[in-house]
C-alpha cells in the first residue's frame, strides 16, 4: 500500500492537460472532478483516475482533478506523478 | 448651411422618433473595441423605451454585460444577429430571453433587410469619420476600422439613420463610404471605440504544429484542385490555421507566378501581404480584421470596400461570393454528412454564428473546412452536428492532420487529390481514428427550450438551438 503523506500536485491548466492535486485523507478515496468534457467523458475520467490509484496501491487520498480535455494517457501520467510526489520519497 | 448635427445622442434618438416596440440596428466593424452599441442602448434605456428588436450584424463580449441587463429589464425583447460570441451566447443558451434569437448569415441579413422581412426603424452607424451632413467613412480618424461594409443595408433601408462619430470633418467629406442621402442625424461623441479591440485574438497565424500540418495539407488540396491558376479567387477565415494556409498559399503563388483576381471577406494583414506580393489584383473588403488591413484600404486603390449585399446577399443580382474559387473555413463540429456547426461549442452553448460561413460555402467552387481531428479530447467529426450552420451539400472537403475527407458528391475532386498522392480518407474513418484516441463521447443532455433559430441565407430555417441544462 502507498501512503499519501503530503499534499502534492502535477499537471497544468493548459488546454488538453489536467491538473491533479492529491492530499492525505482518512476516509478512503475522494475525487473532486472539474472537467470541460464532464458530460462526454466524466465517467471515463473517474475510472482512469481510480484505476491508477488502485495500481499504485493508494487506498486513502483526497484528489482534486481539474481537467482541460486531457487524453487518458495524459491523465494517467499526471496522476502517477502526483502520487510519487505525495508519497514524499 | 443647414446641418444634421445634433448636440447629444439622446436628442438624436428623440428626433428619430424611436418608440417602444421598434427595431434598432448596429454594425460590428469596431468588433470587441466597440463603444457605440452600449452607449446607444444605455441612452435608449434611460429614455424609458422598451421591447425593442435589436438587429446587430454581430455581438461581441464587450456588449454582453450591458445587453444582459437590457434583456432582463425588458429594453430588448428580440435579437437578430449573424454572430454572437460566448459572453452573451452562454447566457442566451441558459434561457435568458423569452424569444429565440434569430441567427442569419452575412448575406442573409442584408437580404432580409432589403426584402422588408426584418425592417429597421432606426439604424446607428459608428463612423470613424463623418461630416455634419452624414457622409462618412471608416478609413480615417482615431477609431479607423477600414471597411463599413455591413452598415450599408442599415443605412439604405432603415427608416431613420443616425451617424455617430468621434472625428467630425468639414463638409463635404470626400471618399465617403456611406453618403449623406441616407443619413438623418449626426452626433459627435468623445470616442466610438477602441481601435485596439478591432484586432481579435483569432487573427494571428498559428504556431501549433498540428495547425501548420493542416495548413500545408490545405494548400496541397488547393494546388491539386485545378483551380489555382491565373484569375484565382480566394477567401479565408481569420482562424490561426486558415491564416497559416494563406501564408503557405502565398509562397506557392509567388513561386509559380500565379496572379489571382481577388481575395474577399474579412481582410487580414496576411491577405494584404498577398495583394502587395502580386498574388491578387484586388481585395474585396467587407470588414477589416486588423490595423494593417485598415492602412491598406486607406492607401491602396486595389483594396476595395464592398457592402454586405455586394459581398454575399442572395437577393443581389450578383455577389462576390458567387465568384469565389476557394474558401477556407473553420468548424466546431462536422458530421459524416459534411454538415458544419459554427454556432455552438462542444457543450451546446452558443459561441459564434455563421457570419459569412454559409454564404461563401454556397458560392465557392471549392469549400474547405480545416479542423483538427479533436480539440481538447472532443472529436470534430460526429454522427450528427448539434447545430447545422452550413449544410453538407455546400462543403467539398474536410482537412485534418490525419487525412483529407472529400464529400462523395465531388467525385472528380476526390480522384484529383488521390492522383496527386494526397492522404484521402473516408470521413467515417476520420471519426474512428479520433475516437480510438479520445474514447467515444457520451451524448449531451439538452434542455427543452428553443433559444435560437438558425436561418439559412435564403430565409429558410435550417436548424434551431436548444437551451443547455
Amino acid at each position: 500500500m502507498s501512503e499519501i503523506v503530503k499534499r502534492a500536485a502535477a499537471g497544468t491548466l493548459e488546454s488538453s492537460d489536467v491538473y491533479v492535486e492529491l492530499e492525505p485523507s482518512d476516509a478512503g478515496i475522494e475525487i473532486e472532478l472539474d472537467s470541460v468534457v464532464a458530460q462526454q467523458f466524466g465517467d471515463d475520467i473517474r475510472r482512469v483516475v481510480g484505476g491508477v490509484l488502485a495500481e499504485q496501491g493508494v487506498e486513502r487520498a483526497k484528489l482534486r482533478v481539474v481537467d482541460r480535455g486531457a487524453l487518458d494517457c495524459v491523465i494517467r501520467a499526471r496522476v502517477e506523478t502526483a502520487i510519487v510526489r505525495a508519497k514524499g520519497e | 448651411m443647414s446641418t444634421k448635427l445634433v448636440k447629444t445622442l439622446r436628442e438624436a434618438i428623440e428626433l428619430s422618433g424611436l418608440k417602444s416596440g421598434m427595431s434598432v440596428s448596429f454594425h460590428h466593424h469596431l468588433r470587441n473595441g466597440d463603444y457605440t452599441l452600449n452607449m446607444v442602448m444605455e441612452e435608449i434605456a434611460n429614455l424609458g423605451i422598451r421591447e425593442l428588436t435589436l438587429n446587430a450584424s454581430s455581438i461581441f463580449d464587450v456588449h454582453a454585460p450591458a445587453l444582459e441587463e437590457h434583456i432582463k429589464n425588458g429594453v430588448v425583447r428580440k435579437i437578430n444577429t449573424n454572430y454572437m460570441s460566448a459572453g452573451l451566447g452562454r447566457r442566451i443558451s441558459e434561457g435568458l430571453m423569452d424569444e429565440p434569437v434569430d441567427f442569419r448569415t452575412h448575406g442573409g441579413r442584408p437580404r432580409d433587410i432589403a426584402l422588408g422581412n426584418t425592417p429597421i426603424d432606426v439604424a446607428f452607424i459608428a463612423a470613424p469619420t463623418a461630416d455634419p451632413m452624414g457622409n462618412c467613412t471608416g478609413k480615417f480618424g482615431p477609431s479607423a476600422c477600414g471597411s463599413l461594409g455591413y452598415a450599408f443595408p442599415d443605412a439604405m433601408y432603415a427608416k431613420q439613420v443616425i451617424v455617430i462619430t468621434d472625428n467630425l470633418a468639414p463638409y463635404p467629406l470626400l471618399g465617403w463610404s456611406i453618403p449623406e442621402i441616407y443619413v438623418n442625424y449626426v452626433v459627435e461623441v468623445p470616442a466610438i471605440g477602441n481601435p485596439k479591440g478591432i484586432v481579435s485574438g483569432t487573427t494571428k497565424i498559428t504556431r501549433d504544429p498540428v495547425g501548420l500540418v493542416m495548413a500545408q495539407s490545405a494548400v496541397e488540396v488547393i494546388r491539386h484542385s485545378g483551380l489555382l491558376k491565373d484569375g484565382f479567387s480566394f477567401q479565408t477565415g481569420a482562424g490561426g490555421a486558415s491564416l497559416a494556409a494563406a501564408k503557405f498559399l502565398m509562397d506557392v503563388m509567388v513561386k509559380e507566378k500565379i496572379q489571382g483576381s481577388f481575395a474577399s471577406g474579412g481582410i487580414t494583414g496576411y491577405l494584404v501581404d498577398m495583394l502587395n506580393a502580386g498574388c491578387f489584383r484586388s481585395l474585396m473588403d467587407v470588414q477589416c480584421f486588423d490595423l494593417k488591413a485598415v492602412e491598406s484600404i486607406r492607401t491602396n486603390p486595389a483594396h476595395q470596400e464592398i457592402s454586405a449585399m455586394h459581398y454575399a446577399s442572395p437577393a443581389a443580382a450578383s455577389a462576390v461570393v458567387d465568384n469565389l474559387d476557394v474558401v477556407i473555413l473553420g468548424a466546431t463540429e462536422v458530421d459524416t454528412d459534411f454538415n458544419v456547426n459554427v454556432h455552438t461549442d462542444s457543450n451546446g452553448y452558443i459561441m459564434g454564428g455563421s457570419g459569412g460561413h454559409s454564404d461563401t460555402a454556397a458560392g465557392a467552387k471549392l469549400s474547405m473546412i480545416i479542423a483538427p481531428l479533436f480539440r481538447a479530447r472532443l472529436p470534430i467529426v460526429t454522427d450528427h452536428v448539434s447545430c447545422i450552420s452550413t449544410p453538407g451539400r455546400d462543403i467539398d472537403v474536410l482537412v485534418t492532420q490525419r487525412g483529407i475527407a472529400v464529400n462523395p458528391k465531388n467525385a472528380e475532386l476526390k480522384q484529383r487529390l488521390k492522383d496527386a498522392g494526397l492522404n484521402v480518407v473516408d470521413i467515417h474513418e476520420l471519426k474512428e481514428i479520433a475516437e480510438r484516441i479520445t474514447g467515444k463521447p457520451a451524448k449531451l443532455a439538452r434542455g427543452g427550450r428553443r433559444v435560437a433559430n438558425v436561418i439559412y441565407r435564403d430565409g429558410t430555417q435550417i436548424d434551431e438551438i436548444l437551451s443547455v441544462k
